[in-house]
């Protein structure tokens, strides 16, 4: 859990690293070319499918379809045995009560969007009553948005004190904090915003909503594992890594799981310390691990999309 | 037709043109053969060294018919033989650097691959031949450092270009007084990575990784001594070390490894030798904990904390991968320290502040000077040294005017 706000002064996040984009891409470009063979691949997809937290985050959301989500978590395709679960079901606060009532008895965890996702456009005192609620109603961790608009008009401390008021309404509920990067535009900013969420006491960052393109680039990723990497040596506190939207494919899950082991090293290879936010990932990796154990590709038919 | 200084120039150009496809066509196999050789990882051999072959010939061949234009106001002809050596650490693409220019200027070739490393050479000779190209205008010789010696003294060679050594550079510039042969010199190199303190640290980190270890250091512009602005340096130290164990040592043609073998038992013989003198200096060592193959010429990545600037393996080029590290305070003392060296092949400079880079990069006596990226290569930029790194350019137009005759 991270509590390091309580014990040391937060830096001045205007001083925080700089990064250079050409420099990013180039790093980027070689787990890309990392090749793995057959056994380490299988072992990667399966994996991955452990670390997915299936969602959906639709106005248009019924209670039907979280039911039927929230069964698939546990059911990723019955007719092959041995299959991982998924990590977690992301749903809106809504939705909360029903999915936990399913989920209850599983190790498949509920996560709640708050603080008026995907905007955040709302005052705190709604925010912290959403989050309030989203936790009364069952959910065992809440991601949460920051305030892009503060962020970019250079109020870190306005970012900071948010963050840290819905953790403390979190208190053992893990807290994701979503820096939208689509919106920061600039590496620089990811960085910062990395910084100002986990001082404040996030023991997720997260890239994006999935609202907003890009989303989670392997550029964005990287720099905001080096970020983690960075806070670990100066605090000793862990904090977990969330990627999520545009991850549709098991290539990129694995690449992803390649340059999670060389910025930051085994120990963020479980569902508990690296997530992957998607929902069309799950079927992707399916299809791969069931060609690589029985050599069959087959349809996309044999595979329900909810 | 046959004599290629009057093939018109678009014919010319075609059958460069013709070559860098062969080439592109045969690039897997060219790669495989060049790590086989070689010892560098196939990572490199594919990534790098053959799409940069290539596009040298397809570069040069663009300029055949406009060397009027390069070089206005003057009439353009070839020097006529041209003999070129070169060294053993980029074989394919050091004949690539060679060749693609002096024909596209209209010389004939007589050109020595390297005597460990002479495959690629001859299969590019194969891949000329293929492209149609009259016979006699590519010449490849093999052998040892005799055969150079007759290169270099033969009396109906008019010019000769050659990378390698500063010890040999010197050898050939003596063997050629008196005589009325050009040369151009592509020699050694200590060249200086500079890390201002408001650098982005970890692609900083990134750069000096591949400034010293791309090829197992044996690149004439490594970044081999290190200079790190004294507030950082702490940081930049333990991000380095923590870096270089991450680093897959290991069979070059798995696509996997990052650090490859050690050309030759020679080399590493001189390695490991400077290795020790770094020991009794009194510098402090830090070596990758990988374990190295039993079988091979391996190195671990190496970097010597705590030298000064008159220790050897500061002084020296070693060519291979190991880094040697000072600190400075003060911008003015990085110059002076960079600068103090009789080589001048390359540099590097990171730092986030454009005005800084630029002061650091006119005033740095290097040929090339690199921003926040280290290693870059491009056909249409010069590359060569200062000092006695060597002196003619090659790549870009620059590359074009040492295999010509101006009137």
């Amino acid at each position: 859990m991270n509590n390091y706000t309580n014990k040391v002064v937060q830096p001045d996040f205007s001083k925080s690293p700089r990064i250079d984009k050409v420099g990013v891409e180039e790093r980027v470009s070689k787990f890309q070319k990392r090749s793995l063979k057959r056994e380490t691949k299988l072992m990667g997809l399966r994996m991955a499918l452990s670390m997915i937290d299936l969602t959906t985050l639709e106005g248009k959301d019924t209670i039907q379809k979280v039911k039927q989500m929230c069964y698939k978590a546990q059911h990723l395709h019955d007719v092959f045995p041995n299959l991982p679960k998924v990590a977690a079901v992301c749903v809106y606060p809504s939705m909360v009560r029903v999915a936990s009532k399913l989920l209850d008895q599983s190790e498949v965890k509920v996560a709640s969007v708050s603080t008026s996702f995907p905007s955040g456009q709302s005052p705190l005192k709604v925010k912290l009553m959403e989050t309030k609620f989203a936790i009364s109603e069952g959910a065992d961790e809440i991601d949460m948005v920051i305030s892009r608009g503060k962020f970019l008009a250079g109020e870190y401390n306005f970012v900071f004190d948010e963050i840290a008021r819905i953790k403390e309404v979190c208190g053992n509920v893990r807290l994701k904090v979503i820096l939208e990067t689509g919106e920061l535009i600039t590496l620089d900013n990811v960085r910062r915003a990395s910084e100002i969420a986990m001082y404040a006491g996030a023991d997720f960052i997260k890239t994006s909503t999935g609202k907003i393109q890009p989303a989670a680039s392997m550029q964005v990723t990287y720099v905001m594992l080096e970020a983690i990497r960075d806070f670990m040596d100066k605090t000793g506190i862990k904090v977990g890594m969330k990627p999520a939207g545009g991850i549709s494919n098991s290539k990129l899950a694995l690449h992803n799981l390649v340059m999670v082991n060389e910025v930051l090293g085994n120990g963020w290879l479980s569902n508990e310390w690296f997530r992957f936010g998607a929902s069309s990932l799950a079927n992707d990796l399916l299809m791969q691990i069931i060609k690589s154990e029985t050599g069959i590709y087959q349809s996309s038919d044999y595979f329900s999309i909810d | 037709m046959n004599i290629w200084s009057k093939v018109s120039p678009s014919e010319k150009s075609k059958y460069i043109y013709r070559i860098a496809r062969l080439m592109q066509e045969r690039a897997r196999e060219l790669a495989i053969i060049e790590t086989l050789d070689s010892g560098k990882v196939i990572r490199e051999s594919r990534d790098i060294d053959i799409p940069l072959a290539c596009n040298h010939f397809f570069y040069y061949a663009g300029w055949t018919d406009k060397l009027q234009y390069a070089f206005p106001n003057k009439k353009v002809s070839p020097l006529g033989v041209v003999g070129q050596i070169i060294p053993w650490n980029f074989p394919l693409l050091m004949a690539a650097w060679k060749i693609a220019p002096a024909l596209a200027a209209g010389n004939t070739v007589v050109l020595k691959p390297a005597e460990t490393t002479s495959l690629t050479a001859l299969k590019l000779a194969e891949i000329i031949r293929d492209s149609g190209l009259p016979d006699g205008v590519v010449n490849i010789v093999t052998g040892y450092g005799d055969t150079g010696a007759e290169l270099v003294n033969h009396y109906d060679i008019n010019k000769i270009a050659f990378t390698g050594s500063t010890t040999v550079g010197k050898i050939i510039q003596k063997s050629i007084s008196g005589s009325d042969k050009k040369v151009t010199l592509e020699l050694g190199g200590k060249s200086a990575n500079i890390i201002l303190e408001d650098a982005p640290i970890d692609q900083a980190v990134e750069g000096i990784i591949n400034g010293i270890f791309f090829n197992q250091g044996h690149v004439c512009c490594a970044g081999s001594r290190l200079f790190v602005q004294e507030s950082i340096y702490d940081i930049i130290i333990k991000k380095l070390k923590r870096r270089i164990d991450k680093l897959i040592i290991g069979d070059p043609l798995d696509k996997n490894t990052d650090i490859g073998a050690i050309n030759s038992k020679e080399q590493l013989n001189t390695i490991n030798n400077y290795i020790n003198i770094g020991k009794s200096e009194g510098s402090k060592i830090f070596q990758s904990s990988y374990k190295l193959p039993n079988k091979g010429y391996y190195c671990a990545p190496t970097i010597f904390t705590d030298v000064s600037q008159s220790n050897r393996i500061f002084q020296e080029e070693i060519f291979g991968p190991v880094l040697t590290i000072q600190t400075f305070r003060t911008i003015d003392e990085v110059i002076k320290k960079a600068n103090n060296s009789p080589y001048g092949l390359a540099a590097g400079v990171w730092s986030d502040k454009g005005s800084r880079v630029f002061n650091l990069s006119s005033k740095l006596r290097a040929g090339v000077v690199w921003a926040n990226t280290y290693n870059k290569f491009d056909p249409t930029s010069p590359f060569g040294g200062y000092k006695e790194s060597g002196f003619g350019r090659e790549g870009g137009l620059h590359g074009l005017s040492p295999y010509i005759n101006l009137k």
